[in-house]
């Protein structure tokens, strides 16, 4: 049942290729019924803004700008969170000195802090790492904070009684252990900088693919807003899908199911008769499958 | 303990290995979690080199005595003493082996054994040569690169007790360590570990709540019960699987069932 990964790349694709598409239609027939796409740029209309751009000077600026802050910010939200992330949930010092300021500050969306990073920062390039930072250190910090929590006692004593102090421990197994955890935060914490990056390049920014889509709205060129749009959305893609490689390359030791969820369960409807066919045969095999484990497993076992 | 002329069926400890094992005792200890005693009443003396198993009915306190005995856990009251000085906390001479999987998940088995090496400093490719070496004594030579859920519940055992045993510890602490192994592996790996332990001279406490495997493995045997040490009793020809029906053996096995009964 399962789709080789060919086939599973050109359904992607071609999930793209449908939705620029629909755009393309829609724009380039003028429909108006109630959502009006008369005053959208059509998908012709955007590439050549993008070509014409792509050969320019200021769309390389901006995109390395951008992608200097927010690396610059996330980085530092990484190593922060971590560390505050650890210490909360290993010391109930910690916990009592910086909880209650950490759950008062936390709600506070990272783009309020705008004023607070202008009063702050003598420059607004600095201004923007902290708003970038601050969105993607509490993300880090609460799942760093569940996942050092949630790590088994065992692991922490075995250490300790191979005589281990507490820096092996933090480093044989709370950093380790926290790892499939801590990704999990940096995962969410990446998309949450990129959301908090452009706003503050679209409010206090000096070029910077925000700064730049919101220049392109203020003057109407709309082609140009939409290659800003397009811009943020790969760049969110491929560093969300970088963290995610680097993730499941550390954390390669986790337990993964063998079952492949490739196969749509066509024959979970009992509606018609032959699906219920279907159905049982599957069930059928199924046991048979499981008895093949269990021997293999007790296999194992007896090679004690 | 035998004299060296009768220890042609039965392995008797030599003097100069004897010296190695620690010597762990408990004087009036009263043992469990702060607020919530569970042993009171404890006096045991634990000889060098000596094999004591502990049985007892669940939740009568083995693993809290183990524990206390490994630096996990402060007695409420009275001490507890390794070679006659009050135990302070964990120390690498006490090694303890997990009923559940204590190995590491992210460290191959290989990793796993050289973690006690690594942290008293030894040099890598020592490091390597020695748990390599161990994981050949426990059968695991082929399997010393694949991370533990790859591998069988036996093997993993195994591979705690090779990490256990790696670094060459005056005192051993088995927590019910093939509890969750089924019959045929189980005794397996008791001949196993009376053939490693051969030779180290280190003490072994070993807890269990199966009878038999106590009797076959242990020089005595502690009996926990209604929250103190009920009875502590001298085993007859231990780790001799033809003693299993000398009357002596079947009476003693009586009698110790008869007292967790009641």
């Amino acid at each position: 049942m399962t789709r080789r990964p060919l086939a599973r790349y050109v359904l992607r694709a071609a999930s793209l290729a449908t939705a620029l598409g629909l755009w393309q239609v829609l724009t380039s027939l003028d429909i108006d019924l109630w959502l009006r796409f008369s005053q959208f740029p059509t998908v012709t209309d955007v590439a050549h803004a993008l070509a014409g751009r792509l050969s320019g000077a200021d769309y390389w600026t901006d995109l390395t700008d951008s992608l200097t802050r927010i690396l610059t910010g996330f980085a530092l939200a990484a190593v922060l969170g971590v560390a505050t992330g650890v210490l909360v949930a290993r010391s109930p010092l910690a916990e009592d000195l910086l909880g209650p300021v950490l759950e008062v500050v936390r709600p506070i969306p990272a783009i309020a802090l705008v004023p607070v990073a202008i009063l702050l920062f003598p420059s607004n390039e600095q201004g923007i790492v902290f708003i970038t930072c601050t969105a993607a250190f509490f993300p880090v910090l609460v799942s760093t904070r569940h996942a050092v929590r949630a790590l088994t006692p065992v692991w922490e004593e075995a250490v300790r009684t191979m005589g281990g102090g507490r820096l092996r421990i933090l480093g044989s197994v709370v950093l380790p252990g926290a790892l499939p955890g801590i990704f999990g935060g940096l995962s969410v914490g990446i998309g949450v900088s990129w959301i908090c990056v452009i706003s503050a390049e679209m409010i206090s920014g000096q070029y910077g693919v925000g700064y730049r889509t919101w220049q392109d709205y203020t003057v109407v060129n709309y082609p140009g807003v939409f290659v800003g749009m397009i811009t943020i959305g790969v760049l969110g893609w491929v560093t969300s899908t970088a963290v995610e490689l680097l993730g499941r390359r550390l954390t390669h030791w986790l337990p993964r199911s063998s079952y492949v969820p490739g196969g749509r369960p066509r024959a979970s409807r009992p509606l018609a008769a032959p699906v219920r066919a279907d159905g049982d045969s599957e069930r059928k095999t199924q046991p048979e499958q499981q008895g093949e484990n269990h021997t293999e497993e007790a296999r194992d076992e007896h090679l004690v | 303990m035998s004299t060296s002329s009768e220890s042609v069926s039965a392995p008797a400890v030599p003097e100069q290995e004897a010296v190695r094992g620690t010597r762990l005792a408990f004087r009036g200890a009263v043992l469990g979690r702060p607020g919530a005693p569970v042993l009171s009443d404890v006096d045991l003396e634990v000889a060098p080199g000596e094999i004591i198993t502990v049985v007892g009915p669940s939740g009568c306190g083995k693993s809290t005595l183990l524990r206390t005995l490994a630096g996990l856990l402060a007695p409420l009251d009275g001490t507890a003493e390794a070679d006659g000085s009050p135990l302070t906390g964990p120390s690498a001479g006490r090694a303890l082996v997990f009923q559940e999987d204590a190995l590491l998940p992210w460290r191959s088995l290989r990793g796993n054994v050289e973690l006690p090496l690594a942290i008293r400093g030894v040099p890598r490719g020592e490091r390597r040569t020695r748990a390599e070496a161990w994981l050949a004594r426990v059968g695991l030579t082929a399997q010393a690169g694949q991370l533990p859920h790859r591998v069988s519940g036996g093997q993993r055992q195994r591979a705690q007790l090779a990490r256990a045993l790696a670094d060459s510890p005056r005192a051993v602490l088995m927590d019910e360590p093939f509890g969750a192994l089924d019959a045929q592996t189980r005794s397996g790996m008791q001949d196993l570990l009376v053939e490693v332990l051969r030779g180290t001279g280190a003490t072994v406490v070993f807890v269990t709540h199966d009878v038999d495997e106590a009797l076959f493995l242990g020089d005595r045997v502690a009996l926990l019960g209604s929250g103190r040490v009920a009875a502590v009793r001298d085993v007859p020809r231990p780790r001799d699987r033809a003693a299993f029906d000398a009357p002596a053996r079947v009476a003693l096995r009586r009698d110790i069932l008869t007292s967790l009964g009641s």
